[in-house]
Protein backbone atom coordinates (compact mmCIF):
# COMPACT_ATOMS: atom_id res chain seq x y z
CA UNK A 1 0.00 0.00 0.00
CA UNK A 2 1.38 3.39 -0.91
CA UNK A 3 1.39 6.20 1.61
CA UNK A 4 -1.28 8.05 -0.37
CA UNK A 5 -3.58 5.03 -0.24
CA UNK A 6 -3.04 4.68 3.51
CA UNK A 7 -3.95 8.35 3.99
CA UNK A 8 -7.07 7.99 1.82
CA UNK A 9 -8.09 4.89 3.78
CA UNK A 10 -7.55 6.70 7.08
CA UNK A 11 -9.56 9.67 5.80
CA UNK A 12 -12.53 7.50 4.79
CA UNK A 13 -12.75 5.49 8.02
CA UNK A 14 -12.41 8.70 10.05
CA UNK A 15 -15.07 10.63 8.14
CA UNK A 16 -17.76 7.92 8.16
CA UNK A 17 -18.33 7.87 11.96
CA UNK A 18 -18.23 11.67 11.99
CA UNK A 19 -20.87 12.16 9.30
CA UNK A 20 -23.20 9.19 9.82
CA UNK A 21 -25.16 10.82 12.70
CA UNK A 22 -26.06 13.73 10.39
CA UNK A 23 -28.26 11.37 8.42
CA UNK A 24 -29.47 9.33 11.40
CA UNK A 25 -30.60 12.33 13.48
CA UNK A 26 -33.25 13.43 10.98
CA UNK A 27 -35.60 10.55 11.65
CA UNK A 28 -35.10 10.05 15.38
CA UNK A 29 -36.88 11.73 18.24
CA UNK A 30 -35.16 11.07 21.54
CA UNK A 31 -36.86 10.27 24.85
CA UNK A 32 -35.84 12.33 27.88
CA UNK A 33 -33.30 9.93 29.32
CA UNK A 34 -31.46 9.76 25.99
CA UNK A 35 -31.30 13.56 25.94
CA UNK A 36 -29.68 13.51 29.39
CA UNK A 37 -27.31 10.84 28.15
CA UNK A 38 -26.32 12.94 25.13
CA UNK A 39 -25.87 15.93 27.41
CA UNK A 40 -23.41 13.96 29.56
CA UNK A 41 -21.31 12.69 26.63
CA UNK A 42 -18.95 15.69 26.29
CA UNK A 43 -17.98 15.49 29.96
CA UNK A 44 -17.64 11.72 29.90
CA UNK A 45 -15.48 12.01 26.78
CA UNK A 46 -13.24 14.59 28.46
CA UNK A 47 -12.83 12.36 31.52
CA UNK A 48 -11.90 9.32 29.42
CA UNK A 49 -9.59 11.35 27.19
CA UNK A 50 -7.65 12.82 30.14
CA UNK A 51 -7.30 9.67 32.27
CA UNK A 52 -5.31 7.45 31.81
CA UNK A 53 -3.78 9.10 28.71
CA UNK A 54 -2.19 11.94 30.64
CA UNK A 55 0.13 9.49 32.43
CA UNK A 56 1.71 8.50 29.13
CA UNK A 57 2.73 12.03 28.09
CA UNK A 58 6.28 11.33 29.21
CA UNK A 59 7.20 7.73 28.38
CA UNK A 60 8.39 5.97 31.52
CA UNK A 61 7.58 8.92 33.81
CA UNK A 62 3.84 8.91 34.53
CA UNK A 63 4.22 11.51 37.28
CA UNK A 64 5.47 14.13 34.77
CA UNK A 65 2.09 14.17 33.04
CA UNK A 66 0.31 13.93 36.40
CA UNK A 67 2.13 16.96 37.81
CA UNK A 68 1.58 18.92 34.60
CA UNK A 69 -2.10 17.97 34.82
CA UNK A 70 -2.36 19.07 38.45
CA UNK A 71 -0.85 22.44 37.59
CA UNK A 72 -3.47 22.74 34.83
CA UNK A 73 -6.31 21.78 37.21
CA UNK A 74 -5.20 24.32 39.82
CA UNK A 75 -4.92 27.17 37.35
CA UNK A 76 -8.22 26.27 35.67
CA UNK A 77 -9.95 26.01 39.06
CA UNK A 78 -8.79 29.48 40.05
CA UNK A 79 -10.17 30.78 36.76
CA UNK A 80 -6.86 31.22 34.98
CA UNK A 81 -7.22 31.86 31.25
CA UNK A 82 -7.07 28.68 29.18
CA UNK A 83 -3.98 30.02 27.43
CA UNK A 84 -2.21 30.27 30.82
CA UNK A 85 -3.39 26.75 31.65
CA UNK A 86 -1.87 25.31 28.47
CA UNK A 87 1.41 27.23 28.61
CA UNK A 88 1.93 26.51 32.33
CA UNK A 89 1.40 22.79 31.74
CA UNK A 90 3.92 22.72 28.86
CA UNK A 91 6.51 24.64 30.90
CA UNK A 92 5.98 22.36 33.93
CA UNK A 93 6.55 19.18 31.93
CA UNK A 94 9.51 20.75 30.12
CA UNK A 95 11.15 21.71 33.42
CA UNK A 96 10.49 18.28 34.92
CA UNK A 97 12.14 16.74 31.90
CA UNK A 98 15.22 18.91 32.30
CA UNK A 99 15.40 18.01 35.99
CA UNK A 100 15.11 14.33 35.16
CA UNK A 101 17.85 13.99 32.56
CA UNK B 1 -36.60 55.32 19.33
CA UNK B 2 -38.10 52.79 16.99
CA UNK B 3 -35.05 52.96 14.80
CA UNK B 4 -32.82 52.18 17.74
CA UNK B 5 -35.00 49.23 18.55
CA UNK B 6 -34.71 47.94 15.01
CA UNK B 7 -30.97 48.29 15.18
CA UNK B 8 -30.77 46.21 18.32
CA UNK B 9 -32.89 43.54 16.72
CA UNK B 10 -30.69 43.25 13.64
CA UNK B 11 -29.76 39.65 12.95
CA UNK B 12 -26.00 39.11 12.72
CA UNK B 13 -24.58 38.58 9.25
CA UNK B 14 -22.67 35.46 8.22
CA UNK B 15 -19.36 37.29 8.62
CA UNK B 16 -20.20 38.56 12.12
CA UNK B 17 -21.24 35.11 13.28
CA UNK B 18 -18.22 33.55 11.61
CA UNK B 19 -15.89 35.86 13.56
CA UNK B 20 -17.74 35.18 16.77
CA UNK B 21 -17.23 31.46 16.23
CA UNK B 22 -13.59 31.96 15.33
CA UNK B 23 -12.99 33.95 18.51
CA UNK B 24 -14.60 31.20 20.56
CA UNK B 25 -12.20 28.69 19.01
CA UNK B 26 -9.08 30.56 20.22
CA UNK B 27 -8.48 28.23 23.22
CA UNK B 28 -8.68 25.20 20.94
CA UNK B 29 -6.41 26.88 18.41
CA UNK B 30 -3.85 27.57 21.15
CA UNK B 31 -4.00 23.96 22.24
CA UNK B 32 -3.72 22.69 18.68
CA UNK B 33 -0.75 24.73 17.56
CA UNK B 34 1.94 22.98 19.66
CA UNK B 35 0.39 19.56 18.96
CA UNK B 36 0.19 20.14 15.21
CA UNK B 37 3.77 21.43 15.24
CA UNK B 38 4.89 18.29 17.07
CA UNK B 39 3.05 16.24 14.46
CA UNK B 40 4.87 18.00 11.64
CA UNK B 41 8.21 17.64 13.43
CA UNK B 42 7.68 13.92 14.03
CA UNK B 43 6.40 13.38 10.50
CA UNK B 44 9.49 14.88 8.87
CA UNK B 45 11.68 12.93 11.29
CA UNK B 46 9.82 9.73 10.32
CA UNK B 47 10.56 10.51 6.69
CA UNK B 48 7.06 11.60 5.58
CA UNK B 49 7.26 14.30 2.89
CA UNK B 50 5.68 17.73 3.47
CA UNK B 51 2.92 17.09 0.93
CA UNK B 52 1.82 13.85 2.60
CA UNK B 53 1.88 15.35 6.09
CA UNK B 54 -0.36 18.19 4.95
CA UNK B 55 -2.60 15.75 3.09
CA UNK B 56 -3.03 13.70 6.25
CA UNK B 57 -3.74 16.75 8.40
CA UNK B 58 -6.27 17.98 5.84
CA UNK B 59 -8.20 14.79 5.09
CA UNK B 60 -7.80 12.75 8.26
CA UNK B 61 -7.67 15.67 10.74
CA UNK B 62 -7.64 13.54 13.88
CA UNK B 63 -4.60 14.11 16.06
CA UNK B 64 -4.27 10.88 18.00
CA UNK B 65 -4.66 8.68 14.93
CA UNK B 66 -2.16 10.75 12.95
CA UNK B 67 0.47 10.27 15.66
CA UNK B 68 -0.37 6.60 15.79
CA UNK B 69 0.02 6.31 12.01
CA UNK B 70 3.50 7.87 12.23
CA UNK B 71 4.41 5.43 14.92
CA UNK B 72 3.19 2.46 12.92
CA UNK B 73 4.83 3.69 9.71
CA UNK B 74 8.11 4.10 11.60
CA UNK B 75 8.07 0.48 12.72
CA UNK B 76 7.05 -0.69 9.24
CA UNK B 77 3.41 -1.70 9.81
CA UNK B 78 1.24 -2.75 6.85
CA UNK B 79 -1.18 -0.14 5.53
CA UNK B 80 -4.36 -2.03 6.28
CA UNK B 81 -3.53 -2.32 9.97
CA UNK B 82 -2.99 1.43 10.14
CA UNK B 83 -6.39 2.04 8.55
CA UNK B 84 -8.11 -0.40 10.91
CA UNK B 85 -6.42 1.08 13.98
CA UNK B 86 -7.45 4.54 12.78
CA UNK B 87 -11.05 3.40 12.47
CA UNK B 88 -11.14 2.04 16.02
CA UNK B 89 -9.37 5.05 17.49
CA UNK B 90 -11.70 7.50 15.75
CA UNK B 91 -14.94 5.64 16.36
CA UNK B 92 -15.47 7.87 19.39
CA UNK B 93 -16.34 10.72 17.01
CA UNK B 94 -19.52 8.81 16.16
CA UNK B 95 -20.76 9.25 19.71
CA UNK B 96 -19.72 12.89 19.68
CA UNK B 97 -21.44 13.56 16.34
CA UNK B 98 -24.68 12.04 17.65
CA UNK B 99 -24.56 14.40 20.62
CA UNK B 100 -23.55 17.44 18.53
CA UNK B 101 -25.86 17.05 15.54
CA UNK B 102 -28.89 16.27 17.71
CA UNK B 103 -28.73 20.00 18.51
CA UNK B 104 -27.93 21.19 14.99
CA UNK B 105 -30.97 19.89 13.14
CA UNK B 106 -31.86 23.41 12.02
CA UNK B 107 -28.63 23.67 9.99
CA UNK B 108 -28.83 22.62 6.30
CA UNK B 109 -27.68 19.03 5.71
CA UNK B 110 -24.89 19.99 3.33
CA UNK B 111 -23.41 22.26 6.00
CA UNK B 112 -23.75 19.51 8.56
CA UNK B 113 -21.82 17.10 6.34
CA UNK B 114 -19.09 19.73 6.00
CA UNK B 115 -19.01 20.49 9.74
CA UNK B 116 -18.84 16.74 10.41
CA UNK B 117 -15.29 16.73 9.08
CA UNK B 118 -14.43 19.20 11.83
CA UNK B 119 -15.65 17.02 14.69
CA UNK B 120 -12.65 16.42 16.94
CA UNK B 121 -12.43 15.82 20.69
CA UNK B 122 -11.60 19.47 21.24
CA UNK B 123 -13.95 21.21 18.80
CA UNK B 124 -16.76 18.94 19.96
CA UNK B 125 -16.10 19.77 23.61
CA UNK B 126 -15.94 23.47 22.80
CA UNK B 127 -19.12 23.42 20.70
CA UNK B 128 -20.98 21.48 23.40
CA UNK B 129 -19.91 23.72 26.26
CA UNK B 130 -20.68 26.92 24.32
CA UNK B 131 -24.01 25.71 22.99
CA UNK B 132 -26.13 27.08 25.83
CA UNK B 133 -24.70 30.57 25.47
CA UNK B 134 -25.60 30.59 21.75
CA UNK B 135 -29.38 30.40 22.10
CA UNK B 136 -31.68 27.68 20.80
CA UNK B 137 -30.76 27.83 17.11
CA UNK B 138 -27.16 28.99 16.71
CA UNK B 139 -26.24 29.83 13.13
CA UNK B 140 -24.24 27.77 10.67
CA UNK B 141 -21.68 30.57 10.52
CA UNK B 142 -20.81 30.36 14.22
CA UNK B 143 -19.99 26.68 13.96
CA UNK B 144 -18.17 27.20 10.68
CA UNK B 145 -15.99 29.83 12.37
CA UNK B 146 -15.39 27.64 15.39
CA UNK B 147 -14.50 24.53 13.42
CA UNK B 148 -12.53 26.17 10.63
CA UNK B 149 -10.39 28.05 13.16
CA UNK B 150 -9.33 24.77 14.74
CA UNK B 151 -8.91 23.10 11.34
CA UNK B 152 -6.82 25.96 9.93
CA UNK B 153 -4.58 25.98 12.99
CA UNK B 154 -4.05 22.26 12.63
CA UNK B 155 -2.89 22.73 9.01
CA UNK B 156 -0.69 25.74 9.76
CA UNK B 157 0.84 23.95 12.75
CA UNK B 158 1.60 20.89 10.62
CA UNK B 159 3.30 23.10 8.04
CA UNK B 160 5.37 24.93 10.68
CA UNK B 161 6.33 21.62 12.28
CA UNK B 162 7.57 20.12 9.03
CA UNK B 163 9.52 23.30 8.22
CA UNK B 164 11.22 23.63 11.62
CA UNK B 165 11.47 19.84 12.01
CA UNK B 166 15.18 19.73 12.48
CA UNK B 167 15.64 22.76 14.74
CA UNK B 168 13.19 21.99 17.59
CA UNK B 169 14.97 20.40 20.57
CA UNK B 170 13.59 16.96 21.30
CA UNK B 171 12.86 17.76 24.95
CA UNK B 172 10.57 20.63 23.99
CA UNK B 173 8.63 18.77 21.29
CA UNK B 174 8.13 15.88 23.74
CA UNK B 175 6.76 18.10 26.51
CA UNK B 176 4.25 19.63 24.08
CA UNK B 177 2.25 16.42 24.34
CA UNK B 178 0.79 17.79 27.57
CA UNK B 179 -0.86 20.69 25.69
CA UNK B 180 -3.90 18.68 24.58
CA UNK B 181 -4.49 17.37 28.08
CA UNK B 182 -4.14 20.87 29.49
CA UNK B 183 -6.77 21.97 26.96
CA UNK B 184 -9.11 19.15 28.02
CA UNK B 185 -8.58 20.08 31.67
CA UNK B 186 -9.12 23.76 30.89
CA UNK B 187 -12.50 22.87 29.34
CA UNK B 188 -13.62 20.37 31.97
CA UNK B 189 -12.63 22.03 35.26
CA UNK B 190 -14.73 25.22 34.81
CA UNK B 191 -17.75 23.06 33.90
CA UNK B 192 -17.33 21.04 37.12
CA UNK B 193 -16.81 24.23 39.10
CA UNK B 194 -20.18 25.46 37.84
CA UNK B 195 -22.02 22.17 38.38
CA UNK B 196 -20.27 19.56 40.51
CA UNK B 197 -22.32 16.62 39.24
CA UNK B 198 -20.49 16.92 35.94
CA UNK B 199 -17.44 15.84 37.93
CA UNK B 200 -19.27 12.63 38.84
CA UNK B 201 -19.86 11.84 35.16
CA UNK B 202 -16.26 12.66 34.19
CA UNK B 203 -14.78 10.60 37.06
CA UNK B 204 -17.01 7.63 36.29
CA UNK B 205 -15.92 7.66 32.69
CA UNK B 206 -12.24 8.22 33.58
CA UNK B 207 -12.30 5.25 35.99
CA UNK B 208 -13.93 3.07 33.37
CA UNK B 209 -11.31 4.13 30.86
CA UNK B 210 -8.51 3.08 33.25
CA UNK B 211 -10.24 -0.26 33.74
CA UNK B 212 -10.84 -0.86 30.02
CA UNK B 213 -7.28 0.14 29.12
CA UNK B 214 -6.07 -2.90 31.03
CA UNK B 215 -7.41 -5.26 28.40
CA UNK B 216 -8.43 -3.13 25.40
CA UNK B 217 -6.65 -0.81 22.97
CA UNK B 218 -6.68 2.90 23.80
CA UNK B 219 -9.28 3.59 21.10
CA UNK B 220 -11.81 1.02 22.30
CA UNK B 221 -11.24 1.99 25.93
CA UNK B 222 -12.11 5.64 25.21
CA UNK B 223 -15.16 4.73 23.11
CA UNK B 224 -16.62 2.34 25.69
CA UNK B 225 -15.77 4.48 28.71
CA UNK B 226 -17.46 7.50 27.07
CA UNK B 227 -20.62 5.60 26.11
CA UNK B 228 -21.02 3.78 29.43
CA UNK B 229 -19.62 6.54 31.65
CA UNK B 230 -22.04 9.11 30.22
CA UNK B 231 -24.94 6.86 31.21
CA UNK B 232 -24.29 7.95 34.81
CA UNK B 233 -25.49 11.34 33.59
CA UNK B 234 -28.97 9.90 33.11
CA UNK B 235 -29.12 9.32 36.87
CA UNK B 236 -27.15 12.19 38.39
CA UNK B 237 -27.78 15.17 36.07
CA UNK B 238 -30.90 17.23 36.54
CA UNK B 239 -33.36 17.78 33.72
CA UNK B 240 -32.26 20.40 31.23
CA UNK B 241 -34.79 23.08 30.48
CA UNK B 242 -34.55 23.83 26.81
Amino acid sequence: MTLIMIIIGMAIVTYIPRVLPVFLMERIHFPRWVKKWLHAIPYAALGALIIPGIFTVEPGAPFAGAIGGMVAVLIAYFKGHIMVVIIAAIVTVYLLQILLY
Amino acid sequence: MEEKHLHEMHTPTFTEDYWQGLKMAVPVMLGYLPIAISFGVLAIQTGIPLFHSLLMSFFVYAGASQFMALNMLAIGTVGLEIVLATFILNLRHFVMSISLFSHLQHIPIRWQTLLAHGVTDESFALASLKRKSLGSTPSTAIYTGMFSGAFGTWLIGTLIGVLVGNIVPEALSASMGIALYALFIGLLVPAIRKYWKIGVVASASASLCVLFSLFLSEGWAIVLATVIGSLTGVFVLEEEDE
